[in-house]
């Protein structure tokens, strides 16, 4: 289960976060939608423990731990995963050898065992296919020369290799043509059950249409201000963020 | 943290800077003509050898050292060094024979003499010191018709190969560290290739300083006759001292008609400690020529050692159509001083060269690329692309790139291309994201960067090289 608690970060001297409460059970999956600039991107950030974000209030509570303490890996040994709204390149990284190596260190640092090549490379096979991605996806470099497209379901595949417990999509849906839409639906919907749970950002119902969310909660300027089941997409798709501010 | 616990981690960082107890023979500290004649005589050498070597002795009297590298030391007191030293026992004559201690020292390394326990298909001349300990699977290769050898075998064995072409390549006059390595050095390898053969082997040679206040000045001679072909691999490792040590080594290269030569180097010489104390000064003159039509030498360096590297392997492109490379990484942290580069000469027609340097600098080093590519007037359809990239690691450090062009030949193509990144913070907190520490982040990125030069070393080494790349950045973030 992960519990946020008044969650108030900054950057630099601008509070972004300005209390955020939110709880998602196990086995949940949760949207969250606002307009530019509410803060989304930042709170997947401060969740995943990207440097340069203070948290001056709150807690962030994950499996019964406050991973506001840890460095970034730990809390991806932890189960987090962040699919990031702008996947980064990696020139000459090979993108089979860094699912290889962020796998093991996951798996070394949960105390199981480290895959070897041949093992390893039969597990990436087969998820690239269910992606329905071309093979030649794990020789080239991480996301150096991807379309947008493509980034997207690059991390789609790496979610599905780390097999996260919560996973956060920070818009995977944008760029995405209606096909490879279908596809990353797919891909976290294979994950659902009852240890598996997701905050999925986006803008648009139509990622709501094929991952059904539990609730939806809506961030405004750095606040959750409404949340609701998810006729409530609907409901936002129809009449804007307008008003919601003061609600 | 205590000093026992800090050495701990430094001897952790710097795996192979253990000594080796073994009584040692010396000549007196100093240099001069006395000294000289005691190498020669020591190795029983011909007289127009211990000539050779006086007469560069004479000319480094004469000459100064080198100032215009990017580089800052304490004067060098080379009457302070030792200038041969040795392990006492008599050399041994087979494999069996070498010390037990020894054999132990090149086990620890990684390196063991044994065949039966040796890496498959590279064979090994360790030196040691001032000598030559041991040179495995000799038979092996002489069956190939193969000579693989110490350099002062092959000068008892095989004069006439040596005496043509020992300075034939680096003249004894070319520099002040090449000078003093003519008159003074003591051993090193030798290979010889007889037209037609590609070694059956990769061969190598391990250098290893061990005794104190000693300078290494080894010597390396290959020669690839018509159609031959050979790939040589180098590594070096050093003891942790306070001291400084001088390593001034040089290495000829020769390719006739048709004859390919490609010679790699992972340098990993103590490199001082964090403080900047201590570490190799490895002062190194490496050329090749491309005597033959159609020749190739390609030289793959992987830099991570030594307190200070001042190295430029370089290509005579002579035969109409010959190729020279340099592949280049070099790793420069803490205090850490490199200026490294290569020299392209293009005399004969249609010759290709290419250039491709990585220069990652950490810490609070500096990381100099100095090139020549030099196309003279006969050169005519000459060819040269050069791609120097530096990663910067941390703003303390220094990254330099100083690529010089001359070209006589209109029909001549030169091509630069040159950049300068620092790793980003997003390339680190994606990979953290993915479970991957700091540490681990940093090596992936750096091996990244690197890539293409480390897929040009043979494939056993270009792992080694790849561990040797992140372990030499730890700290350095963060
Ligand atoms: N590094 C930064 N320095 C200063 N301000 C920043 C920084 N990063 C984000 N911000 C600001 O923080 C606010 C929240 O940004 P964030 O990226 O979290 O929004 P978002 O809800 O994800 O928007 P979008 O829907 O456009 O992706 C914005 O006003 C943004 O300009
Ligand atoms: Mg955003």
């Amino acid at each position: 289960m992960l519990e946020i608690k008044n969650l108030h970060a900054r950057i630099g001297e601008k509070e972004i976060l300005r209390g955020v409460n939110l709880v998602v059970p196990d086995g949940e999956i949760h949207a969250i939608m606002g307009p530019n600039g509410a803060g989304k991107s930042t709170l997947s950030y401060v969740l995943s423990g990207r440097d340069g974000y203070e948290v001056t209030e709150g807690e962030v509570i994950y499996d019964g731990q406050n991973i506001l303490e840890l460095p970034p890996e730990d809390r991806a040994a932890a189960g987090l995963f962040l699919a990031f709204q702008y996947p980064v390149e990696l020139p000459g990284v090979g993108n089979a050898n860094f699912l290889r190596t962020a796998l093991n260190a996951i798996r070394r640092k949960r105390g199981e065992e480290e895959l070897d090549a041949v093992a390893f490379l039969k597990l990436a096979r087969a998820a690239v296919k269910s992606l329905h991605m071309k093979e030649d996806f794990l020789k080239r470099n991480v996301n150096v020369g991807f379309s947008g497209g493509e980034k997207k379901r690059n991390e789609m595949l790496q979610m599905a290799l780390l097999q996260p417990g919560l996973a956060i999509l920070d818009e995977t849906d944008s760029g995405l043509d209606i096909d490879a839409l279908k596809i990353v639906a797919d891909g976290v919907n294979a994950l659902r059950g009852p240890k598996f749970s997701a905050l999925v950002i986006t803008h648009y119902q139509r990622l709501l249409d094929h991952i059904v969310p539990d609730v939806v909660h809506v961030l405004s300027a750095g606040r959750i201000v409404r949340s609701g089941p998810k006729e409530l997409a609907l409901e936002l798709e129809a009449h804007g963020y307008a008003g919601l501010e003061a609600a | 943290m205590s000093t026992t616990e800090m050495q701990a981690l430094a001897e952790q960082k710097y795996k192979y800077g253990f000594t080796t107890e073994i009584e040692m023979e010396a000549f007196p500290r100093g240099l001069n003509e006395d000294i000289i004649r005691m190498i020669s005589a020591k190795k029983e050498e011909p007289d127009w050898l211990l000539q050779w070597r006086l007469k560069a002795y004479a000319a480094w009297l004469e000459m100064e050292e080198p100032h215009w590298a990017k580089l800052h030391h304490p004067p060098i007191d080379y009457q302070d060094l030792y200038y041969y030293a040795a392990p006492a026992k008599a050399q041994p004559k087979s494999l069996d024979e070498v010390d037990p201690e020894l054999l132990k020292t090149y086990e620890k390394l990684g390196i063991p003499l044994n065949e039966r326990a040796a890496l498959a298909g590279v064979a090994v001349d360790a030196v040691f010191d001032s000598v030559s300990v041991a040179t495995t699977f000799r038979e092996t290769l002489s069956k190939a018709g193969v000579i693989f050898c110490p350099i002062s075998e092959a000068v008892r064995e095989h004069p006439e190969l040596v005496r043509e072409y020992l300075g034939s390549v680096v003249p004894v006059r070319d520099n002040y560290f090449a000078a003093l390595n003519s008159a003074v050095f003591s051993d090193g390898s030798f290979v010889y290739i007889p037209k037609g053969v590609r070694c059956p082997m990769e061969l190598s040679t391990y250098f290893r300083i061990n005794a104190k206040n000693t300078g290494q000045f080894e010597r390396t001679l290959i020669i690839a006759d018509e159609a031959a072909s050979v790939s040589y691999l180098e590594g070096c490792t050093a003891p942790m001292r306070d001291e400084n040590q001088l390593h001034a080594a040089v290495v000829e290269l020769v390719a006739m008609d048709e004859a390919k030569i490609k010679y790699s180097t992972v340098q990993n010489w103590y490199p001082g400690d964090a403080e900047g104390k201590g570490g190799i000064y490895n002062f190194v003159t490496k050329r090749g020529a491309c005597r033959g039509r159609n020749s190739k030498i390609s030289w793959t360096q992987v830099e991570t050692g030594s307190a200070i590297t001042w190295k430029y392997p370089s290509c005579i492109l002579q035969g109409d159509g010959s190729v020279g490379e340099f592949y280049s990484v070099a790793l420069t942290n803490n205090y850490q001083q490199a200026d490294t580069g290569t020299k392209m000469i293009h005399l004969g027609k249609n010759t290709t060269s290419t250039i491709i340097s990585k220069g990652i600098s950490a810490g609070h080093s500096n990381n100099t690329y100095r090139g020549l590519v030099k196309i003279s007037a006969a050169a005519s359809g000459a060819r040269n692309f050069t791609q120097c990239d530096s990663l910067l690691i941390g703003d303390q450090c220094g990254a330099h790139t100083v690529p010089y062009i001359e070209n006589r030949n209109m029909s001549a193509k030169v091509e630069h291309e040159a950049t300068t990144s620092k790793i980003a913070e997003d390339q680190l907190f994606y990979c953290r994201s993915r479970g991957l520490s700091q540490e681990d982040a940093v090596g992936l990125i750096v091996n990244g960067f690197c890539k293409d030069v480390l897929k040009e070393l043979p494939m056993e080494f270009a792992v080694e090289a790849q561990k040797l790349l992140s372990v030499s950045l730890e700290g350095s973030v963060g």
